[in-house]
């Protein structure tokens, strides 16, 4: 009778291990080409660790390239985005959490329409409109496009925050004679924080992850960010794998940082847009 | 006015005009930033979206722009790769959607107990939703390189295939590249769903069934099947529209080729209007692609009316 718990232990574990490998294994390699010396990468093949390290491909990237550029493009599209969005959403959620209103339904309807249809319907459209303005090719035309694309699902974000948080605190300050935005601002802002900084996490890489807008939007070198130039990279030198892993590693670190930032409400976060990759 | 927004419970009559104006309006207030800007950055573009299906509009044709009716449609109609772009979306739909639901779906119920070093497993299983995109489409490029992967050398050890070739070049097997990717960085998100729904269901049912007699599979089959079920109804329903129109892993991968083999919809729509800078066709096919997953909606809704009236 003993013998069967263990087997069965033992192959949950075995499972558990193989997704864990399949998972990692991608990221794994990335980080051994990125490590693996120029004249061992075909010579030593698919070894699973070069039998010598060196980080030079790092020290390149960073210091021949135009990869810290695009590095910080990226950065400051992807900040201003997360902060933009959550400022907005912060009030929409609290409205829709706090309010009945007329149009209210219309409201969600139309933040989950928003949801589901096929963004790269707007590429054309887009790059239409914000061409005559002059904001194509710049970094402010990509951020007003991801704040519009990630409204409504950080609202929807924000609400489920908000509704977490009892009624009973606001009207307690507003019978002191507060109104209803001081209240929101004092006292129910605060105890959202953690939703806040969940929100700012999500909507960060979604934006950092974003492919087909920037690749549409933007042109140059000076104006790209890491996806645009990164892909411009791999099909002008093909070749240099330890160089294009580099970037890559340099690329995952944000979103790892992030990820460890949101873990806790991954839950919320995927249920609340609901579709929301 | 209908709507409530004080709910402080003083009477409307003691508080002045001005101020009940100011609480009427507080909650459009509250919206109107994000209101704003989904019109304009997304319901505009829509209508303008729609608008130029019907018109001849070339990025670099100053000459272009005239409304040509149906002609997008009709051009469309004979386009040989846009049907297979179709074909091609419901193989990539179906496959993905299906391995990541089964895949996630054996993660989740993995993870569902509790045992030592749980936290640590599920935050590595689940690191792959956080990879972006366009990174986890070349990072899987890059393992099917016969160059720098392993990939194809395993393949071929396993006598998979006659020499270490990439698959992503072989018209035959393109497709799966993408769809390895996609399935890779999928799972977690429909592990994590699952997870949360499994989590919630009340664990006395088992103890209960398991008093009763019942053995492992049938508690699977009566307790967690069925309270599984409006969720992953729900997921792999969104999930496939999601999926379909999902076309970053394949433009960075094979960017629809080789010969159009792994071109889905979404993908022909961006090519479209990023290399050919056509964005007259590629509004119309984006509009025919609209209209199919709007069919789509409707059949599942239906689908669900029928259902419920016979349950």
């Amino acid at each position: 009778m003993r013998a069967k718990p263990i087997l069965l232990i033992t192959a949950h574990r075995l499972a558990i291990l193989a997704y864990i490998a399949f998972a990692l294994f991608p990221l794994y390699w990335l980080l051994k080409v990125a490590v693996t010396p120029n004249d061992l990468l075909y010579s030593e093949g698919i070894r699973l660790w070069p039998s010598r390290a060196t980080l030079d491909h790092f020290d390149f990237v960073l210091r021949h390239s135009a990869f810290p550029t695009f590095f910080k493009n990226s950065l400051i599209v992807s900040g201003s985005t997360a902060v933009i969005v959550t400022l907005l959403a912060s009030l929409s959620g609290y409205a829709l959490s706090r309010f009945n209103f007329r149009g209210k339904y219309w409201l969600v309807a139309l933040m989950l329409l928003t949801q589901m249809f096929p963004l790269v319907m707007l590429v054309a459209p887009i790059f239409k409109i914000l061409s005559p303005m002059g904001l194509t090719n710049s970094l402010t035309g990509l951020v007003i496009v991801y704040t519009a694309f990630n409204v409504p699902f950080a609202t929807f974000l924000m609400q489920s925050f908000f509704d977490g948080i009892p009624k009973d605190l606001e009207e307690a300050a507003m019978i002191d004679g507060a109104t209803q935005f001081v209240a929101f601002r004092q006292i129910i802002l605060p105890l959202t924080l953690p939703g806040i900084a969940a929100t700012l996490g999500f909507v960060f890489t979604a934006a950092w992850s974003e492919l087909l807008f920037s690749l549409m939007l933007i042109s140059g070198n000076d104006q790209a960010t890491f996806p645009v130039g990164l892909l411009s990279f791999v099909s002008k030198f093909s070749v240099d794998f330890g160089q294009m892993m580099a970037a890559g590693v340099l690329a995952l670190i944000p979103a790892c940082l992030f990820f460890l930032l949101i873990q806790r409400y991954l839950v919320q976060g995927l249920t609340a847009g609901a579709v929301k990759g | 006015m209908a709507y409530v927004a004080r709910q402080d419970g003083l009477p409307a009559s003691r508080t002045p005009l001005m101020k009940r104006i100011a609480d009427g309006a507080a909650p459009y207030l509250y919206s109107a930033p994000a209101i704003i800007l989904i019109v304009a950055v997304m319901l505009v573009p829509l209508a303008l979206g729609v608008s130029y299906a019907f018109r001849d509009i070339q990025l670099l044709n100053p000459f272009s722009g005239a409304f040509i009716g149906l002609d997008h449609f009709r051009a469309l109609s004979q386009d040989q790769a846009f049907y297979r772009a179709l074909r091609n979306t419901l193989w990539w739909t179906g496959a993905s959607v299906f391995l990541q639901f089964f895949l996630g779906l054996i993660l989740a119920l993995l993870l569902d107990k509790p045992f030592y070093g749980r936290g640590l497993a599920q935050a590595l299983v689940f690191l792959p939703w956080a990879v972006p995109s366009f990174l986890a489409g070349l990072n899987w490029s890059w393992l099917f390189n016969p160059v720098v992967g392993p990939l194809p050398h395993w393949f071929y050890a396993l006598g998979l295939m006659s020499e270490p070739s990439n698959i992503l070049s072989d018209p035959q097997l393109a497709m799966w590249g993408p769809i390895i990717a996609n399935v890779w960085w999928g799972i977690p998100f429909f592990a994590i769903t699952l997870l949360a729904a499994l989590q919630a269901i009340p664990r006395d049912l088992y103890e209960a069934a398991s008093i009763d007699g019942a053995g492992p599979m049938q508690r699977f089959l009566s307790i967690t099947l069925p309270f599984l079920a409006p969720t992953i109804a729900i997921t792999i329903l969104l999930r496939t529209v999601w999926i379909s129109n999902f076309a970053d892993l394949i433009i960075v991968m094979t960017n629809g080729g080789p010969a159009d083999r792994t071109q889905i919809v979404a993908s022909y729509i961006f090519t479209q209007a990023f290399k050919r800078l056509d964005f007259g066709y590629a509004s119309a096919i984006a509009l025919v692609l609209l209209a199919l997953l709007l069919a789509y909606s409707m059949l599942i809704v239906i689908l669900r009316q029928w259902l419920l009236s016979k349950a």
